[in-house]
């Protein structure tokens, strides 16, 4: 498992703090994005509270609206719409397009504006219908005032819901793939490392075996060699004489043959 | 010759006369509103009608139906009816039934004047036209570039032209507001009609005095209420008032100068025959206003069935019918927009 969710790299120590380096970065960047994500999150909650409020008041002030126009019809008489549409020649209501700015992420953002300066449209319905008429516009202007925050806040909602999407992947990648591993490289990096340092040791003393044995037959061999040489002068008297301590003493290495008089390159000590 | 229409008035216009009273009976009652106010969809509320005098015109409608060709078609049975009155009429009676649909001919007059200048299209405009207001060479109205032109080449030739010349001078055509000028040629064309109405003399005289005083009356007040607040001074307001009525001139003095609405109905309370309907208003509520009128008025024209030969039941006829029209408009209107509790601010019973 851990072979597989890792990095593909040269276990080496350069490697190993390259890797920390990196993983450092990775958990700074993960605490940032998080927090970025949380910010985002708070403010798309409060957006959305702000959603629904607008959306309940939107039915009433829809409804009133209709209403008073269906006043102004019943005061004005049918035909008033006409007169209406016919005397308008700009926009009065106008809308304002702006970025707002939250944790990095661009909102646009509507405003509504009322141009300034009264229309001729006073005097529609002088003869009848005036008051329910300018009642009616009245209504009509709030309910678009309404619905351009509406459509304000549905556009930043839409934005923001993108935005959150793409920080909380980045998130979640971060934390569960590249931190992960990172993570099990360097722990793939370390073991590597003991491992290689096991079997330098291992080989170390295997060397150092081989080297004793090696001394050990050398020296068995010299030995050898001296009883040969001692049989052989033994074999002249025919009768050996009692020289117990001496043949036990030249058994014993003798003293100039110690470990230490050879100079050995892999030795050391 | 008051007094005496009754040995002549049958010999020309006694028939025309038991058709128009023969409508009353045609006219949705009370308990009609009633079944009309409890319908939940308009389809209920087509099908109470199928029931009434309106029948006909929508039976055949197709299903999902609207407040607009609702009203379409009970306007339609009313121009129906009328054009059906017209054509029998004799001379005078056909003048005084031309004489009430003026006021829908200035509309549309003003309505198709404001879509040329526009550049809207003429058919398209002529199809928004109030029919009863129609005549021979509104068509023609589009034609014109301005104003000037307009009246030399079209309304010279209309029964508004004396209310354009006598008025408007040239300058005025380019360049007064609309709203300025449809009130101006209301105001004449009402003068004309009280003039006419006495030049015919005895009952229609008495009747139909009544009813345009009442008529330009309301004009005044509406006038005056609706151009609190802006830039029409008092001088331009006071041309708009006509000159007859139960408040010329004194009312008409006050009325002008008034600048709220307790001032208006200051002054207006001094007329003792409007003085009962504003009692009936609390202090604040200018909105309960119009239906108030609308009560006064229908009140005034079912009186005018009352008395008989006379021609102020033609007139009566008409805003009546108009008056339930609005009626039909406002409930359809209520129950399409799931307003119930409103329907009874809007209609005014008419028998």
């Amino acid at each position: 498992m851990s072979s597989q969710n890792r990095l593909v790299v040269v276990p080496t120590v350069t490697v190993l703090t390259v890797m920390k380096a990196r993983l450092i970065g990775a958990t700074k960047g993960h605490a940032l994005l998080k927090k970025k994500a949380d910010a985002l999150t708070m403010r798309f909650r409060q957006l959305l509270k702000e959603i629904i409020d607008a959306k309940e008041n939107l039915g009433s002030t829809m409804k009133g609206s209709f209403f008073a126009y269906t006043e102004a019809q019943y005061a004005a008489g049918e035909n008033i719409k006409h007169t209406i549409m016919d005397n308008v020649d700009t926009a009065v209501v106008k809308v304002r397009g702006d970025l707002d700015n939250v944790a990095g992420v661009k909102i646009p953002r509507f405003e509504s504006f009322v141009l300034p300066g009264e229309t001729k449209m006073d005097l529609t319905g002088l003869g009848r219908g005036g008051q329910q008429l300018q009642s009616c516009r009245k209504a009509y202007l709030s309910a678009v005032e309404l619905l351009v925050q509406l459509a304000n806040l549905q556009t930043a909602f839409l934005t923001l819901d993108e935005a959150l999407k793409v920080t909380n992947r980045r998130v979640n990648a971060l934390e569960n793939v590249v931190k992960p591993k990172l993570e099990n490289t360097i722990s793939y990096i370390k073991a590597e490392l003991d491992e290689l340092e096991r079997e330098e040791f291992f080989r170390l003393k295997k060397v150092q075996k081989n080297k004793q044995k090696k001394q050990m037959a050398q020296m068995a061999e010299d030995a050898a060699a001296a009883a040969a040489g001692e049989k052989a002068e033994a074999g002249d008297l025919k009768m050996p004489p009692f020289n117990g301590p001496q043949g036990q003493q030249g058994v014993q290495p003798p003293t100039n043959s110690s470990l230490l008089n050879y100079k050995e390159d892999d030795l050391l000590f | 010759m008051y007094g005496f229409e009754m040995m002549s008035f049958n010999i020309k216009d006694g028939f025309l006369e038991g058709v128009v009273r023969s409508h009353r009976t045609g006219m949705l009652t009370v308990a009609d509103y009633n079944n009309l106010s409890q319908c939940e969809t308009l389809e209920d509320i087509k099908l109470n009608l199928t029931a009434t005098d309106y029948g006909p015109y929508l039976v055949n409608e197709a299903s999902p139906i609207y407040t607009a060709t609702i009203v379409d078609r009970c306007t339609q049975k009313l121009v129906n009816d009328w054009n059906y009155m017209r054509t029998q009429a004799d001379e005078n009676l056909a003048m005084f039934m031309d004489y009430c649909t003026y006021g829908h001919m200035i509309d549309n007059v003003v309505l198709i004047v404001t879509g040329t200048l526009h550049e809207r299209d003429v058919q398209e405009l002529l199809d928004k036209c109030h029919p009863l207001g129609m005549f021979d060479s509104i068509a023609t109205l589009a034609v014109a570039q301005n104003m000037r032109e307009l009246y030399r080449l079209v309304l010279v030739d209309t029964p508004l032209a004396p209310y354009f010349s006598e008025n408007l001078t040239h300058e005025d055509l380019d360049e007064m507001n609309i709203e300025i000028m449809r009130n101006t040629l209301y105001k004449a064309y009402l003068d004309d009609f009280a003039a006419f109405c006495q030049k015919l003399g005895s009952t229609t005289a008495e009747i139909m005095g009544d009813m345009l005083a009442f008529e330009t009356d309301r004009r005044a007040l509406n006038i005056t209420l609706n151009s609190i607040g802006t830039e029409l001074t008092r001088d331009d307001r006071k041309k708009l008032y006509s000159n007859f009525g139960l408040l010329y001139p004194h009312g008409h003095n006050e009325l002008a100068m008034a600048e709220d609405f307790d001032q208006i109905r200051s002054a207006m309370e001094k007329v003792p025959a409007y003085s009962g309907i504003f009692s009936k208003l609390g202090y604040g509520e200018s909105q309960m206003l119009d239906k108030l009128l609308y009560e006064e008025e229908v009140k005034k024209c079912v009186d005018c069935y009352e008395q008989q030969f006379h021609y102020g039941v033609f007139y009566a006829y008409m805003k009546l019918r108009e008056q339930e029209i609005r009626n039909i408009m406002w409930v359809s209107e209520c129950v399409a927009q799931d307003q119930k509790g409103r329907i009874a601010d809007g209609i005014v019973y008419l028998f």
